[in-house]
């Protein structure tokens, strides 16, 4: 039996209590939640609270395992996959199958009704514990490799098959097909000069990004000796996504300057 | 404390993983449906472990974990291959089969 804090509550008790409203809200937040991201925020928050419940049944193995695979590796293949397929790619609200919500809500309130009525009363004795499996086998984790070495040897033997097949069918599934001929310096290289030979275009690299006293992001153009911005000098995808700095603005100390050398010179020739 | 509440608390997980899978239309929210069951099913067999003193509930438990990860593997790889053909993480959009 675990110690008790306090009369008639044990810490397995306080464990459950604070982690059982946690992961029946964390539960309805996964599928009430319009975007996936949160969906898998909330499944994480359940993962580790159940992982608590483990550690609080005598499951310290268990616990730590919850943590590592299903928070550590399978959440965070999830998140991986959030990103992949689009994180506010929101789904549509629209009924495909008429009266469905109203069907699955009804049916899951009934399973639930169902296996509470039925499963409510399930134990007339205290838990057992694990005091005497473990004084068997010296020890929680020794006991556990005795049955999964021993007893379950076949089956885990059968799960490594089925790991690697996994990681193979992965690698297969998620390899994309190749659509257009594969690119490779060559081919840019006379792409580039058959554009040249054809249109003109500068077959070299395009200019770099400009670099001044105040400004050297690669939002800044480069500033042609007229102070107009040099073609090509920032990236397309910079100009789609956001304003770039002003060319005639980046010139115009140089260009006031100027003006004032020009004043200066001037005066002088007169007198 | 009666292991009594660890029950309903995986029922009422259950529960809500199977309205989860029924009602959301978003293939990788469907997928975390199915694992909040998995979960349930092994806070059940963590629970009649220590209720009957047996250690075979937690080898069970630990090779659901298992199979869960080869599963969700697949099944990731199985969503990025139809999105990156469907454009689309919806299941009603994977429908190449229904003509």
């Amino acid at each position: 039996m675990t110690p008790l804090l306090v009369p008639l509550v044990s810490g397995a008790a306080v464990a459950f209590w604070i982690c059982a409203p946690l992961m029946v809200i964390g539960a309805l937040g996964m599928v009430l939640s319009r975007k996936a991201v949160y969906s898998a925020l909330f499944l994480a928050l359940v993962m580790v609270c159940l992982a608590v419940q483990y550690a609080a049944q005598d499951a310290p193995f268990l616990f730590v395992v919850q943590i590592i695979v299903y928070t550590g590796a399978i959440m965070m293949l999830f998140l991986f996959v959030v990103m992949l397929v689009g994180v506010d790619a929101d789904e549509s609200m629209v009924e495909v199958i008429k009266g469905q919500r109203v069907a699955s809500l009804l049916a899951a309130g009934g399973l639930v009704i169902l296996l509470v009525a039925a499963l409510s009363r399930t134990f007339v004795s205290a838990p057992v514990g694990f005091d005497a499996a473990n004084a068997a086998s010296e020890g929680h984790i020794q006991g556990l490799a005795a049955l999964i070495f021993g007893r379950y040897v076949m089956a885990f033997e059968a799960t490594a098959a089925l790991l690697i097949t996994a990681a193979v069918g992965a690698m297969v599934l998620a390899n994309g097909e190749r659509i257009t001929p594969r690119q490779d310096q060559t081919t840019r290289v006379k792409a580039r000069l058959a554009g040249y030979a054809a249109t003109g275009a500068h077959p070299g690299p395009r200019p770099s990004s400009g670099v001044f006293a105040r400004h050297n992001s690669i939002a800044t153009p480069a500033v042609l000796p007229d102070g107009t911005a040099a073609p090509g000098s920032i990236s397309d995808v910079l100009v789609q996504r956001a304003p770039t700095r002003d060319a005639s603005a980046l010139g115009a100390a140089t260009a006031a300057v100027h003006r004032e050398i020009a004043a200066a010179t001037e005066g002088e020739g007169e007198r | 404390m009666s292991a009594d509440a660890y029950v309903i608390l995986a029922a009422i997980l259950f529960s809500i993983g199977v309205l989860g899978f029924l009602v959301r239309r978003n293939a990788l929210v469907l997928f975390m449906s199915v694992e909040l069951m998995l979960n349930s099913c092994n806070l059940l067999f963590v629970t009649f472990a220590r209720q009957w003193g047996n250690l075979d509930g937690q080898v069970a438990s630990f090779f659901v974990m298992v199979v869960a990860a080869a599963e969700v593997v697949v099944g990731l790889s199985i969503i990025v291959a139809i999105f990156r053909t469907r454009r689309s993480a919806s299941v009603d959009n994977a429908n190449l089969l229904k003509y």
